[in-house]
């Protein structure tokens, strides 16, 4: 840990002014129609890098995948891999492989014979294949399994055929679309892990599609988020989890308590945001670029809240009173939806650190006071 | 539960009334749930397509097996002797004839009839296929709406009758039919092309009439394709051409198989086409088993030319396609 720490531009290249992109794509729009499926996209991948493009159903984060892939032409602006221009070459001569949703396994070959495909348009001598197949098998832990086809294997060993199938070509960039989806909770988590090592240990850039926000924050070295065919934010997973940029983003991005506000007091390293919403005030311990008198946006996650039947000595500033409404209990947190006194809701989590009994516990309709440290809302302008 | 039947629970426990009780126990029988929960009435309706097949099927076979083993008698039609008969001392004597058999294997005109229908069956199918693919394959791929009219357009021969049909091709084919005068009077030929009567004729009848069945299954097949596979496969290096043979083609057999014997096995026993249009030295078979029934009124010869064909080719049919179901299920699940 102390290694990756130290070695922080090895593994953040973006950091580093002087690092060359491994992809780079310029200003890339596609419209079908009238219909702009994405917007001026631009974005540089560096190798090495797991890079996920996250967004809703319909954001274009799969149009943008299929034009790197070559089954879309870009309407406007240019992709280049590894310095060249990806313009007008087909799928078929691209140095990237596609790892499909549906998996898209040949039905009528085996496991072999599937992962064999690719390596035999390259004209490649028989033992060269052979011997590559048997090495990403191994990979893959899927040895056993190269005679069968793809009807007798289980969702997750289809998985990893359909992984072997595309990295065997040893691809430039391997595209991933929601490679996980089609897998169950616990299969997911496991082979989330299983994907970042075998990615760590051929060095291959991943450019990963999901909707999913827990895949692209396991998965993801950084991540893309995509809105209306447009690129939002980029950031590493805490960047975009901790510091949303918009409040389209803290509110795509796990869940969020979001309430509009005013700027009061604006100083260089603190702020102050009167919320008739909240009913109250958000003290900020950190500086915004804003006016005061600006709306603004103050966004709190609901673990950075603190629930207390007691009431505070100062109730001032980042304290509320609410009523809980409702309870979830999860196993490994319980979540309450307080209705606090301007009659919006709040969502708090609470982690089940002790096992509680049912006196000990907040319950239903108890009164309660919601406190936060001045560090944990974000503030968003837009 | 106020209204209405009551419940089984209800009826079991007492709470309706004597009558009620009386009503169910003794009551008319409800036929829906005697069918749905009845062994025998499942058995009762799978039964009706294997009595009819039985009937009409299975029973004229075996008298026309029975036929062709007969004695050919100077009447040349029924009654034949039994097959199998008591004598009066008691002896069962059984009159199986070969003879009828033994002719088919040694008469030059059948053997060449035979091998005749084979070819053409073979070519036709083989052309049929060619033609058929691409159509098939533009509609599986047209939009919906477009999709559909392409299918009306393929079916709507239909509505006009085969004899017909086939006999419009004359005027077609004839020398002094339309194809020839368009072509000479376009100076393209400078004397009429002789078309009717030939091996050509029978081609371009069979094609021609046997296409829909070869489009429709190879439709019905390659319109369930994933495109995503093709993409897959551009997307390892193999360009259009490979896609096609390494993808498409193999997925879409079953397709080219249930086409393929739906135009072959008809086409071997064809008889209106090649009548009307074919060549006057040359019968297929089905043209031999019509001579054979009405001009030299020879029915046991007749029935076995008719079991013959049956057996040579029906059975290997059947015994490959049973095989090819199995393996092709297989795959596509």
């Amino acid at each position: 840990m102390a290694d990756r720490r130290n070695d922080r531009n090895k593994h953040e290249p973006w950091r580093d002014p002087n690092a060359q992109p491994y992809v780079r794509i310029e200003n890339v729009t596609k419209r079908f129609g009238d219909f702009v499926a994405v917007n001026n996209v631009s974005l540089k991948i560096y190798k090495g890098e797991i890079f996920c493009l996250l967004g809703g159903s319909g954001c274009g984060k799969s149009t943008l995948l299929r034009m790197l892939a070559g089954f879309e032409e870009t309407t406007g602006g240019s992709i280049y891999l590894d310095g060249q221009d990806m313009a007008g070459i087909p799928p078929y001569e691209r140095p990237v492989n596609m790892m499909f949703q549906s998996y898209a396994l040949f039905p009528h070959m085996t496991v072999e014979k599937n992962i064999a495909f690719g390596l035999e348009q390259e004209k490649l001598s028989r033992s060269e294949i052979n011997s590559r197949v048997e090495e990403i098998l191994g990979i893959v832990r899927l040895g056993e399994f190269a005679r069968r086809k793809p009807h007798q294997l289980s969702g997750g060993q289809r998985q990893r055929v359909a992984l072997a199938r595309a990295l065997v070509k040893r691809p430039k960039l391997l595209l991933l679309d929601e490679p996980l989806g089609a897998l169950d909770k616990k299969l997911r988590e496991h082979t989330q892990f299983e994907l970042i090592n075998i990615q760590e240990q051929l060095g291959v850039t991943f450019i990963v599609v999901t909707h999913d926000q827990e895949e692209a924050m396991t998965l993801a070295s950084r991540i893309g988020v995509m809105n209306r065919g447009e690129i939002v934010q980029i950031g590493t997973p805490t960047e975009i989890y901790e510091f949303p940029a918009t409040r389209f983003v803290a509110d795509f991005i796990g869940s969020v308590n979001m309430f509009e506000g005013r700027l009061v007091e604006d100083l260089p390293d603190r702020v102050r945001i009167q919320s008739d919403q909240l009913g109250g005030v958000i003290y900020v311990d950190h500086g915004i670029s804003a006016a005061p008198g600006a709306v603004v946006w103050v966004a709190i996650r609901p673990e950075k809240i603190t629930i207390q039947r007691a009431q505070p000595a100062d109730m001032r500033e980042n304290c509320v009173r609410g009523v809980v409404k409702e309870i979830a209990y999860m196993g490994d947190v319980s979540v309450y939806l307080v209705k606090i006194d301007s009659g919006q809701t709040m969502r708090v989590t609470l982690p089940n650190m002790e096992r509680l009994s049912d006196d000990e516990r907040i319950l239903w309709d108890e009164t309660v006071y919601l406190t936060w440290h001045p560090g944990s809302p974000v503030v968003v302008i837009q | 539960m106020a209204r209405g039947r009551p419940r089984n629970d209800e009826f079991n426990s007492g709470r309706v009334g004597p009558l009620w009780d009386l009503f169910f126990r003794f009551g008319p029988p409800r036929w829906s749930q005697y069918i749905r929960s009845n062994w025998a009435g499942q058995r009762l309706v799978v039964a009706v397509p294997y009595v009819w097949l039985l009937l009409f099927f299975l029973v004229p076979f075996l008298i026309v097996l029975k036929i062709s083993f007969a004695e050919f008698s100077p009447l040349g039609r029924p009654p034949f002797e039994p097959i199998a008969r008591f004598l009066e001392n008691g002896a069962l004597q059984i009159n199986v004839l070969f003879s009828s058999y033994d002719y088919l294997l040694h008469e030059p005109l059948y053997v060449s009839a035979w091998l005749y229908s084979i070819k053409v069956a073979f070519f036709s199918t083989v052309l049929c296929l060619l033609v058929a693919y691409p159509m098939a394959y533009a509609i599986a791929r047209a939009t919906p709406a477009t999709r559909n009219v392409l299918l009306l357009l393929i079916i709507l021969p239909f509505w006009t009758s085969f004899l017909l049909r086939v006999y419009a091709w004359i005027g077609l084919l004839k020398t002094d039919g339309v194809i020839n005068n368009v072509l000479l009077s376009l100076g393209i030929i400078n004397e009429p092309l002789a078309m009717m009567n030939t091996n050509f004729a029978v081609y371009v009848g069979i094609v021609y009439s046997y296409l829909p069945f070869m489009i429709l299954p190879l439709y019905s097949n390659l319109e369930k394709h994933d495109h995503t596979l093709l993409e897959a496969a551009q997307d390892l290096g193999a360009g259009p051409v490979r896609s096609f043979f390494s993808i498409t083609f193999p997925l879409s057999l079953p397709g080219v198989i249930a086409g393929s014997l739906l135009v072959f096995i008809p086409a071997v026993g064809e008889y209106v086409i090649p009548t009307l249009l074919g060549r006057t030295d040359q019968l297929m078979v089905a043209g031999l088993l019509s001579d054979e029934f009405f001009r030299n009124r020879d029915w046991p010869k007749a029935s076995a030319v008719a079991i013959a064909m049956l057996l040579l080719l029906v059975v290997p049919i059947m015994i490959f396609q049973h095989f090819q179901n199995r393996e092709l299920k297989a795959a596509r699940r």
